[in-house]
């Protein structure tokens, strides 16, 4: 691993436009066109003094390329490691996609708001996601088996495009085994899937749940998680108990630059994770 | 304090004349004067030495799509309505180096950009963009992050505020509530009477300035004259906006067939965004090597009617002018208070004036506002 190292010429070390440098401990190929890298901050001190809460993001950031924001992807207990899932989706994450082992990358962060672990104890929880939205959850999945007798009934409700599109399969098992309900869909089936075929929200009419005690967190497409909410409503969970997180633009993090805004809400600093009770008015209003 | 300088807030009567030994007071004291003066046909703000270079005699005819230089028959140097450039490109610059990488054997060497920040006085600000500038104050350095570039720009300022004298078909600050008497955030503010300045003294930097210049303390003749010019102009403001149902009415309309409508005449041109004095939205650009071992990270400015403004891994989430309109216009005027307790609108028309094609934001909050969804 190279010894990447943050210079001493900061006169403003208070700007939140410097990135800090970390370097790359593990690349793991996640899904088609999809990898886990796991970064560690360079500087002992910011490593050891780091934390995050599921469902935040970092800006990550390549010289010449550009930044891009990314979910936390791994647990909040070892927040010195901290996992970023990552699709090629763009020319920022093309270039991320390239790096290897012991590469360095820089990275600001943690920012945003979280899921609501704590004030969801004791309920049941439904975490439906799609695809890459996956990514954001896989914190709190972790969370929850570190202290699964805290929450009630847990189901996972999964789907991607193709079987080759699911997030983190390899885990799925054990996820299983520490008492979480993993139901997987996909929308076209290749000849080797066995599993089911047909769109998230469907997962819905396979779990028999007590709404009067069950909360839902949601990430993925916007429109899938439109469906999800309907679900949801559709089965008298109140809205203060349907949690979304929601993407867009993003060129600083910290509330400056604009781009995020969702009505009155700036995605970076209020969201990414959303009670849907704050932005039914807006929510799914056609190029909002 | 010297006897000779006048207390704060104080009022206080000195020669036309006089204003260029507040100039080099200024300059004594280590300030760079930034101010109005004629370029290419328009009063635009720049660095200035002198009372020479202000626009004395010139005046602006301004109507939506239109803006034109005359000269008066008075010779007066604040003569005039506020002009294509505001404060903000020297607050938040739409170019703004943030720092450079090297990159060298996998280390990577990140130095901040160096240059100190100039130490500015700004002359000639009016009231509605004293109030603009307290709304970035909000915007940028309000809440819980900081923009370090902005606020050591704005906390070395030396504002000397002008009163309006005369008001622009385009202007609204009387109902915007933010002009055109400058009430406060200044250090000196001028009224500009035929034969000398009414200066009120905003701080002890505003008394200093005056070091040297032959004051008078104002008598009631001058204060009621002053006073006469400004409220000249708060009749003249050419227009109103009522703003007692703000936000919600925009809320509320978001489906509103004006926004199609405005569409089919808006540009997309960015040109609002531009010329308005409280629009912050930023966007950063990489410049690298050819080699990929170095590279300087800049902030520009950015606009919500540029099409890859909403730009998320392959789709807009605004692709119609209609979408990026609406965006505009309930941030300014909606999200705006809910974000930062404040209207994002100053009143101050230069919208009106450089849309291309006059589109009147005022008409537009008036047309949602006669067919609006109960």
């Amino acid at each position: 691993m190279s010894t990447a190292f943050l210079t001493s010429e900061i006169p403003n070390p208070t700007d939140p436009m410097l990135p800090h440098l970390a370097t790359i401990q593990d690349v793991k190929p996640t899904a088609a066109g999809v990898s886990t890298f796991s970064l560690v901050f360079a500087n002992p001190e910011e490593r050891a003094n780091h934390c995050f809460q599921a469902g935040q993001f970092n800006m990550l950031y390549l010289p010449g390329a550009g930044e891009v924001a990314i979910s936390l992807s791994s647990d909040p207990a070892q927040p010195e490691v901290m996992d970023h899932t990552i699709r090629d989706a763009g020319s920022v994450t093309r270039a991320i996609g390239r790096l290897k082992v012991g590469d360095v990358i820089g990275v600001r962060g943690p920012y945003g708001s979280a899921w609501p672990l704590n004030k969801t104890l004791g309920s049941n929880l439904v975490i439906v996601a799609g695809g890459i939205g996956l990514a954001p959850l896989r914190p709190v999945i972790l969370s929850i088996l570190r202290q699964r007798s805290a929450y009630g009934q847990v189901v996972l409700l999964y789907g991607a495009r193709t079987p080759a599109d699911l997030l983190y399969t390899d885990e799925f098992d054990k996820w299983r085994q520490g008492g979480i309900d993993v139901q997987v869909t996909v929308d076209l089936g290749d000849k080797s899937w066995r599993g089911l075929v047909g769109v998230v929200p469907q997962l819905f009419y396979r779990i028999r749940i007590d709404h009067k005690k069950t909360a839902v967190m949601t990430c993925g497409p916007e429109i899938m998680m439109r469906f999800v909410i309907y679900e949801a409503l559709a089965r008298r969970i109140p809205k203060e108990r349907i949690f979304i997180s929601m993407e867009r633009n993003m060129k600083c993090a910290v509330g400056f630059c604009g781009h995020c805004q969702f009505g009155p809400t700036f995605i970076c600093k209020q969201g990414p994770v959303l009670n849907f009770a704050a932005i039914e008015p807006f929510f799914g209003k056609e190029d909002f | 304090m010297s006897p000779s300088l006048p207390r704060v807030s104080a009022s206080v009567a000195m020669p036309k004349a006089s204003l260029q030994q507040v100039f080099d007071n200024l300059r004594a004291a280590g300030y760079m004067l930034v101010g109005p003066t004629v370029r290419d046909g328009a009063i635009v703000l720049e660095e200035v030495d002198g009372l020479d270079d202000l626009p004395l005699g010139w005046t602006d005819e301004q109507r939506p799509g239109h803006y034109r230089l005359t000269k008066t028959r008075d010779n007066h140097y604040f003569d005039y309505g506020v002009g294509p450039h505001s404060w903000k490109e020297f607050l938040h610059p739409s170019r703004l180096p943030l720092f450079s990488v090297e990159k060298n054997n996998g280390n990577w060497t990140i130095r901040p950009a160096q240059e100190p920040p100039p130490r500015y006085a700004f002359v000639g600000v009016r009231a509605c963009d004293l109030a603009a500038i307290a709304i970035q104050d909000r915007v940028l350095i309000g809440s819980e992050f900081r923009d370090p570039h902005y606020a050591a720009r704005r906390e070395q300022v030396f504002v000397l505020a002008v009163n309006c004298s005369q008001a622009n078909s385009t202007c609204f600050c009387a109902s915007m509530k933010t002009g055109p008497k400058a009430t406060g955030g200044f250090d000196l503010a001028l009224t500009e009477l035929p034969d000398i300045f009414l200066a009120e003294i905003g701080s002890e930097a505003g008394s200093e300035a005056l070091g040297d210049v032959p004051w008078e303390a104002a008598t009631a003749f001058d204060l009621g004259r002053a006073s006469r010019v400004i409220q000249r102009a708060e009749r003249q403001n050419g227009r109103q906006m009522q703003t007692d149902d703000l936000p919600d009415l925009l809320y509320e309309n978001l489906e509103h067939p004006r926004w199609d409508e405005v569409a089919t005449r808006c540009l997309s041109c960015a040109n609002c965004t531009l010329v308005c004095p409280t629009c912050f939205c930023t966007t950063v650009e990489d410049v690298g090597n050819l080699r990929g071992t170095s590279a300087e990270r800049i902030r520009i400015a950015d606009s919500c009617f540029n099409r890859d403004f909403s730009h998320v891994h392959g789709g807009n989430i605004r692709p119609s002018i209609r979408s990026r309109y609406r965006q505009w216009l309930t941030h300014k005027l909606a999200s705006w208070i809910d974000q930062f307790g404040t209207s994002g609108c100053v009143g101050c028309g230069r919208c009106i004036t450089w849309c291309p094609v006059g589109i009147e934001i005022t008409e537009e909050v008036n047309a949602i506002r006669a067919k609006a969804a109960k």
